[in-house]
């Protein structure tokens, strides 16, 4: 057996420790902070999945042999995995290609089924994209929505909610935790009132499954969506959880083979239900952890910058939030500006899915946002892969950045003396 | 016991080597393509590379293609097309994921071929003048029979109608050229063809609108909402370059299937090849044998270790007779003892060899003679 040096010739030892030192500290570049975007894949996740692309790559609905069975079975145990995080019964998961799919359905699906009856629906301004958009096209069909306006936290008015559901009114909709301002709304309050009005309750959790304990019975849950790719699993797999007592009945989006108890006709992709799973049972086991962490994370970066940034907006309520979520705003500097003084930092202005367009959020603006400060936001997400030198060194550059684009500013050194300057009338031209 | 024997590539095909070293590339990478980050503009690029494979195995422009959840996404969302007011003209033999979309929807007929009748189809078309949404796939998921399907579509836009084309079967098995099928909608699906399950396309003309079935972010053009599958499209992308170059040795399969029905009939004369002078995938066999029930042969095959299938691959359990076969006028009895047997890339002469020994071995001890004379029958269980 051979054994190696360890001790290093002496001209070099001290350069060759402080290069390591500096190496170890210095973050690989670029910086993901996007993590509400999307996450990367769970290590454990992807191993857990990679039978199931190579040699166990059956039809999970294929019944005459065992390459069928074998993936069938993967996906039942992944069903339980998903629903063991929620409180739920395996029997009321259904797998779907994502919770934008999960949203549609839920809303369309249970507006369409009982419509004979009812035919009002309550949302928020402030819900995703997709739970919008698929009320939009409900009253193009003759439903009725109410979008209730929220607070300037970003929760909801608990009255307003009560008074808005009607004896017509079929489902009211409120994401769990939202991707822009991470905010996470009274559940168990609303589920109280929809349960004692007779009202279903379905809430997208894209962002708060794995995230957050949840638990469908205690917060009477009636739908809830679930996103793979938000939790260190897979993109293009998701579930929506479908309360069977007291039942929902949906009407369902995609017709054909009768998978998933008719409730989502398709083949499944056994390889993504199994990561999403495995997502699920890590998240179940390393929530509490995960969670300290982040938090610690969190309020590093928040300090590291309020200390020597004043003029710094947090948008949403801080306590109600998620643990690795900040929504921040600049006063007094050019939101595109910002971006590119912060290229090497992966963080987002507004939600990834309307982001490629520059116009302020709309959730911001619900929250009373003022247009500059909206335009100025930045969404910085945290999650199990980010280190403390990538915090440090991230709310180092926003500063830097921050501060030499107030410097450019005529803005800020009228505010620095003194001036309102929303008193001032600008010549117009 | 020897490798068991997978010859039921119609229900889902093994991934390509090639295919699972892109994918396990890419499951390594983070990025959520509608960011405008570093790390979702590479996912785009991804994306967007794929969708050029895509479109180009089929014949089509890259803008043309729609990344959905699968083929039963694809196909639910062509016959969203149709909107309201369009009368459904679907050919009887269609996979569930598009009779089911299509309700209310009148049955094509086809000929014992599982041909659509065309004669049939232009009445139907003169009888009534509301525009039409006609549904005709390119290969049949249980026969392997083919569809004339661009005479379809120009009889169809002759009488102002749409033409889908579900060509979920037929991706990589036969030459498709979207403009010359001349077809509006033509749906798409990775798993069938060597790439993974949760990812499919819907190819749409420039001419057609169509009606979004999940809404959303705006994704896919706002056709299709929700975060792209980044990985599964990526494998998508590689299955179809690797379906292209393996071209011949897919077309190579036929002799190889041909062989294998002789050898079949020889064991058991009675049995009778489905869908017989038709063009067919080279690929697919669908046949019945009068004595045997299809689950007595697909578990009589499956414990000699070689995995075939009896109808298609559903949610249910049970095994009813196929509407594929009846509507081809099939009688019910023999419908219901019919078997799927679909090769593929992975498929070797010795596989083949397994199950034509298994299904003698099965028909000697239903009585079966090789000679054509039944035998003793078998004792009573």
């Amino acid at each position: 057996m051979t054994t190696v040096s360890t001790t290093p010739t002496k001209s070099t030892a001290p350069i060759a420790s402080a290069i390591a030192k500096a190496a170890s500290n210095a973050p690989k570049l670029p910086i993901y902070l996007d993590y509400q975007a999307t996450t990367p894949m769970d290590p454990r996740v992807l191993e857990a999945m990679m039978p199931y692309f190579m040699e166990k790559f059956g039809n999970p609905h294929s019944r005459n042999h065992p390459h069928g069975w074998e993936a069938e079975e993967a996906v039942e145990h992944a069903r339980k995995q998903v629903a063991d995080l929620i409180g739920a019964d395996e029997r009321e998961i259904v797998f779907t290609s994502g919770a934008t799919e999960s949203n549609n359905l839920a809303i369309s699906g249970v507006a369409n089924f009982y419509k004979d009856k009812k035919d009002h629906i309550v949302t928020l301004v402030t819900e995703h994209k997709c739970v919008l958009d698929t009320c939009r096209h409900l009253e193009l069909q003759g439903f009725k929505v109410t979008y209730l306006p929220v607070k300037k936290d970003g929760l909801v008015d608990l009255e307003l909610l009560k008074s808005a559901i009607t004896d017509k009114t079929v489902v009211v909709s409120v994401m769990g935790a939202h991707n822009e301002i991470g905010v996470i709304q009274p559940l168990k309050e609303i589920g109280e009132i929809c349960r004692s009005r007779g009202v279903f309750f379905h809430t997208d959790c894209a962002q708060a499954f794995g995230k957050i304990p949840l638990d469908v019975n205690e917060m009477k849950i009636d739908m809830m969506s679930i996103s793979g790719h938000k939790i260190y699993g897979p993109k293009g797999i998701g579930a929506l959880y479908v309360r069977r007592k007291p039942r929902v009945r949906l009407v369902p989006l995609i017709h054909g083979g009768g998978q998933e108890r008719g409730f989502r006709s398709g083949t499944l992709p056994a390889p993504l239900c199994v990561g999403l799973g495995a997502a699920a049972e890590i998240a179940r086991r390393e929530m509490d952890s995960d969670n300290q962490r982040l938090i610690k994370l969190r309020d590093r970066f928040y300090k590291r910058i309020t200390d020597r940034l004043p003029e710094v907006y947090l948008n949403g309520d801080l306590k109600q939030r998620l643990p690795g979520n900040l929504n921040l705003s600049f006063a007094y500097v050019e939101g595109e500006g910002l971006m590119m003084g912060i290229k090497d930092l992966s963080v987002s202005s507004g939600s990834a899915c309307t982001s490629a367009s520059l116009e302020p959020s709309y959730v911001l603006r619900a929250l009373g946002v003022d247009e500059e400060l909206a335009h100025t936001s930045l969404r910085i997400g945290f999650g199990r892969f980010t280190t403390e030198d990538e915090v440090d060194y991230a709310a180092d550059r926003i500063v830097e950045a921050v501060q030499k684009l107030r410097n450019m500013s005529p803005l800020w050194e009228m505010a620095q003396e003194g001036i309102d300057i929303k008193s001032i009338k600008w010549a117009a031209h | 016991m020897t490798r068991p024997v997978y010859l039921d590539y119609n229900a889902t095909a093994p991934l390509k080597p090639a295919v699972i070293e892109t994918m396990t590339a890419a499951l390594k990478e983070v990025g959520n393509p509608s960011s405008m980050h570093r790390f979702g503009r590479l996912a785009r690029r991804a994306v967007e590379t794929a969708r050029e494979d895509v479109a180009a195995l089929v014949g089509a422009l890259p803008r043309q293609v729609v990344f959905t959840s699968g083929g039963t996404e694809a196909n639910n969302l062509a016959m969203r097309a149709a909107g309201a007011g369009r009368r459904l003209l679907v050919s009887a033999v269609e996979h569930d994921s598009v009779l089911k979309a299509a309700r209310d929807a009148e049955l094509l007929p086809v000929d014992a071929r599982g041909e659509v009748d065309l004669a049939a189809l232009q009445a139907m078309l003169e009888r009534d003048e509301r525009p039409a949404l006609v549904a005709v796939m390119l290969a049949n998921n249980e026969t392997g029979a083919t569809q004339p399907v661009a005479l379809v579509a120009h009889l169809a836009h002759s009488h102002g109608a749409l033409v889908h084309c579900d060509a979920v079967q037929a991706a990589g098995k036969m030459a498709i050229d979207f403009a010359r099928l001349g077809v509006d909608t033509l749906a798409l699906s990775a798993h069938k063809l060597g790439g993974p399950q949760g990812v499919g396309a819907l190819v749409v003309a420039d001419t057609v609108e169509i009606n979004p079935l999940l809404k959303g972010g705006g994704q896919e053009r706002g056709w299709r909402a929700g975060t792209e599958n980044v990985v599964g499209i990526r494998g998508f992308g590689a299955a179809v370059r690797l379906a292209a170059e393996d071209f011949p040795q897919m077309q190579a399969l036929a002799s190889l299937r041909d062989d294998m029905e002789a050898r079949l009939l020889r064991a058991a004369p009675d049995a009778v090849v489905m869908a017989p002078g038709a063009g067919r995938l080279p690929n697919t066999s669908c046949i019945a044998s009068p004595r045997v029930s299809a689950e007595t042969q697909v578990m009589a095959l499956d414990l000699a270790g070689v995995a075939v299938s009896a109808g298609s691959a559903c949610s249910s359990g049970k095994i009813r007779p196929s509407h594929v076969l009846r509507a081809m006028g099939v009688a019910p009895e023999l419908a219901a003892n019919a078997i799927r047997i679909s090769l593929g890339w992975r498929t070797q002469a010795g596989d083949i060899d397994h199950l034509v020994e298994a299904w003698a071995a099965l028909h000697a001890r239903a009585g079966v003679s090789p000679t054509g004379t039944a035998g003793r029958p078998l004792p009573a269980a």
